[in-house]
């Protein structure tokens, strides 16, 4: 990673809260200051409050830097949101129009690609009905296919892939590493760390409004995850000398399946999903209390949900190799990244053996396909869970 | 750090850094040569970016074609409140000032005399009332995506001018009805109306980035638009004000908009030298509004 470079570079002051006292003070970027090259695809990486929305408002000229300077060299979009000013009133045809311009499109520039967004985003009978009558999916899908036809040099992407079907999703991706490939630079903001990997060469980590971590995509999101793994849906660790844990029971591996079984960080909010802890116990004659805990991207414990399976609950355990698995149901969790934390207990005298905090991740993608607790809703869904609950209606007809 | 390279296409360096990037050479082998995008905090207090206004030009059009468009496609009777708007008050005003209160308007019919003044009027008042609060309407493009926010209040104006079109034509129909030729002086209108818009945009860039922090402002508007019609000679003319009274009156650039339409339309007397105080108040309105915009605009995404 020969070219980090951390200086006192670029700042921003968090908005508004700094008008009193100076102690309140809050630098949500400091000392952040890197190079990007022609053609590089950029992923930025971090927790939530780490500073990557400001970096990318800043870039975008949306909020003005306290300190610092910024020099970018093309015509600059950004991309913060997926559909910024579409009028429910208009109709595809006019929303194409005020969007790309909105965008930073010249006419000609969306007239010339007028075909191949209305094309791309599948909406060619509802073209001139006004949005409003438009689902949510065809809403969102028209929205990013204006979005994907932009012709910047330099494209700056906050994570607008989270909603939509798998397939459309999957679409976008690949339209996203077209642009790259075509000699664009992008900067891309994501919690998925598998879009990160799959489409940037080069990922930088955000940490309290500073770089951690800049250089190949593999290695800083290993750095984010812990240590250097391959997949952040499954962690392996090898030894007994490296493998947290006491002289009861160590951690050995920890992983996300999807319904097939199969290892995979994302997973579709309609479907279960089952994590999977393998643990070895070396000192025999103990009761334990395999457990997991997951937290959301804003630091908040979901829940923590402890092994009570019958066969094992009272039951102390021999030495051995052990896989603990649990499916957490469908519809339930509530869409983002999700951190598992892999823990283990003794129950009597009760001594942690290990708890190892994110240790896997994964990431819940909605469906704008109307089955799933978002309905027919294409906006923000407040919650740490989103479950799909059963509603009934009474109706008294009026006298 | 290396951004003395010939591809380098973006790079954050700090003030002081001695290794900034000469532009031209690190564009030399690109087709279209253009100068960075420099991000950094604004020093001094004007900082007008022009190349950035030109850039956004057809964002412009498309914002005033959004209004008119969504503003007809809206309402039940679309275009037509360009029309029936004015016409019922006209009525109310005919009533009240023409008949009721008998202001003398030298002859002409109180109609006539009082349309050629509502239309620039309502112009002004319905365009400052929409830029007032299009800032804190857009809240959700000017939070997501940069261009020039001056767009914004300008298209708000500029959108008025549809409409004003649409009701110009009561106008001409009401002077068929009364047989009232019109003079060559007409063609001057545009220059009154385009006074009209310097006015409505000045007034509009102070209104929205005021609103954009005070909220008040949306209560305070409407008021400001009724203290202002009564000091415009809408539903009296003119010479109703005398001596050095004219003088402060003229600072109200409308009171020379509303003179020059009667004066282009009807052969009343030509607005004097008075005007010129109008239009020294229009610029310093526009100017001044113009500066507090720009002062306050780098604010706006975050406050909004």
């Amino acid at each position: 990673m020969g070219y980090v470079t951390l200086r006192d570079a670029i700042a921003e002051r968090l908005r508004g809260r700094t008008q009193k006292a100076t102690t309140t003070e809050l630098w949500a970027l400091n000392g952040v200051s890197f190079d990007v090259q022609q053609g590089e695809v950029v992923g930025i990486i971090g927790r939530n409050g780490a500073g990557k929305s400001t970096l990318l408002k800043v870039l975008s000229r949306i909020t003005e830097p306290t300190r610092g300077r910024a020099e970018l060299y093309g015509r600059v979009a950004s991309l913060l949101e997926v559909g910024t000013g579409f009028h429910p009133e208009l109709t595809g045809r006019e929303n194409i129009y005020l969007n790309g311009a909105i965008l930073g499109m010249r006419k000609r520039e969306i007239d010339r690609n007028f075909d191949a967004i209305v094309q791309f985003a599948e909406v060619e009978k509802f073209i001139d009905t006004p949005v409003k009558f438009y689902s949510s999916g065809m809403y969102v899908r028209l929205a990013f296919a204006v979005a994907a036809h932009l012709e910047p040099e330099i494209l700056i992407v906050d994570e607008v892939l989270a909603v939509g079907d798998a397939r459309f999703q999957k679409k976008c991706l690949n339209k996203m590493q077209d642009v790259g490939q075509q000699g664009r630079t992008v900067l891309f903001v994501s919690h998925s760390m598998q879009s990160i990997l799959r489409m940037c060469q080069r990922a930088i980590l955000l940490n309290q409004g500073q770089v951690v971590a800049d250089g190949p995509a593999q290695q800083v999101v290993g750095v984010y995850l812990g240590k250097g793994t391959h997949s952040i849906a499954e962690r392996v660790w090898p030894d007994r000398a490296s493998a947290p844990g006491k002289e009861i029971a160590h951690l050995r591996a920890v992983r996300v399946r999807d319904v097939d079984g199969d290892v995979s960080d994302t997973i579709d909010i309609r479907t279960p999903v089952t994590l999977e802890m393998e643990f070895v116990v070396t000192t025999g004659g103990y009761v334990l209390m395999p457990h997991f805990r997951l937290y959301n991207e804003d630091n908040i414990a979901v829940f923590t949900t402890l092994d009570l399976d019958p066969e094992w609950r009272r039951r102390p355990r021999l030495p051995g190799r052990y896989v603990s698995r649990v499916t957490i149901p469908g519809n339930f969790l509530a869409e983002g990244s999700l951190y598992v934390e892999a823990a283990l207990t003794t129950l009597d005298p009760p001594i942690g053996q290990f708890a190892e905090r994110d240790a896997v991740a994964f990431q819940v993608i909605d469906s704008l396909e109307g089955d799933s607790a978002r309905g027919d809703w294409a906006g923000n869904l407040s919650g740490v869970v989103r479950p799909l609950l059963p509603w009934t209606t009474i109706y008294e007809p009026s006298a | 750090m290396n951004v003395t390279d010939d591809v380098s296409t973006m790079a954050i360096l700090e003030p002081s850094s001695t290794s900034a990037v000469n532009p031209s050479t690190a564009h030399s082998s690109a087709e279209d040569v253009q100068a960075p995008t420099i991000i950094e905090p604004r020093k001094g207090w004007w900082h007008f970016n022009w190349r950035d206004l030109w850039a956004y030009r057809e964002l412009l059009f498309f914002l005033v074609w959004r209004d008119v468009k969504v503003r007809y496609k809206q309402t039940l009777l679309g275009a037509s409140w360009a029309i029936i708007q004015p016409t019922l008050q006209l009525v109310v005003f005919t009533i009240i000032f023409g008949r009721l209160a008998g202001v003398n308007t030298n002859g002409i019919p109180y109609p006539l005399f009082n349309l050629a003044g509502l239309l620039p009027w309502q112009f002004f008042a319905n365009t400052v009332g929409q830029a007032a609060n299009s800032l804190v309407g857009s809240a959700s493009i000017v939070r997501k995506v940069y261009f020039p926010r001056l767009a914004i209040p300008t298209a708000s104006v500029l959108a008025g001018v549809v409409d004003f079109g649409l009701s110009f034509l009561i106008l001409l129909a009401l002077m068929v009805w009364y047989r009232w030729p019109p003079t060559p002086a007409m063609f001057l209108l545009p220059l009154f109306l385009l006074l009209a818009m310097f006015t409505a945009m000045g007034v509009g860039f102070w209104l929205s980035a005021i609103n954009a922090r005070y909220r008040d402002v949306r209560h305070a508007t409407p008021f400001l638009i009724q203290l202002w019609l009564f000091a415009t000679p809408v539903v009296y003319p003119s010479n109703l004000v005398e001596g050095y009274w004219q003088f402060l009156y003229a600072l109200n650039p409308m009171v020379s908009v509303v003179e020059g339409f009667r004066w282009a339309l009807l052969g009343t007397q030509p607005p004097g030298l008075l005007m010129l105080i109008s239009v020294m108040m229009a610029v310093t309105i526009f100017s001044s509004g113009l500066f507090y915009f720009q002062a306050v605009e780098r604010k706006f995404a975050d406050i909004i």
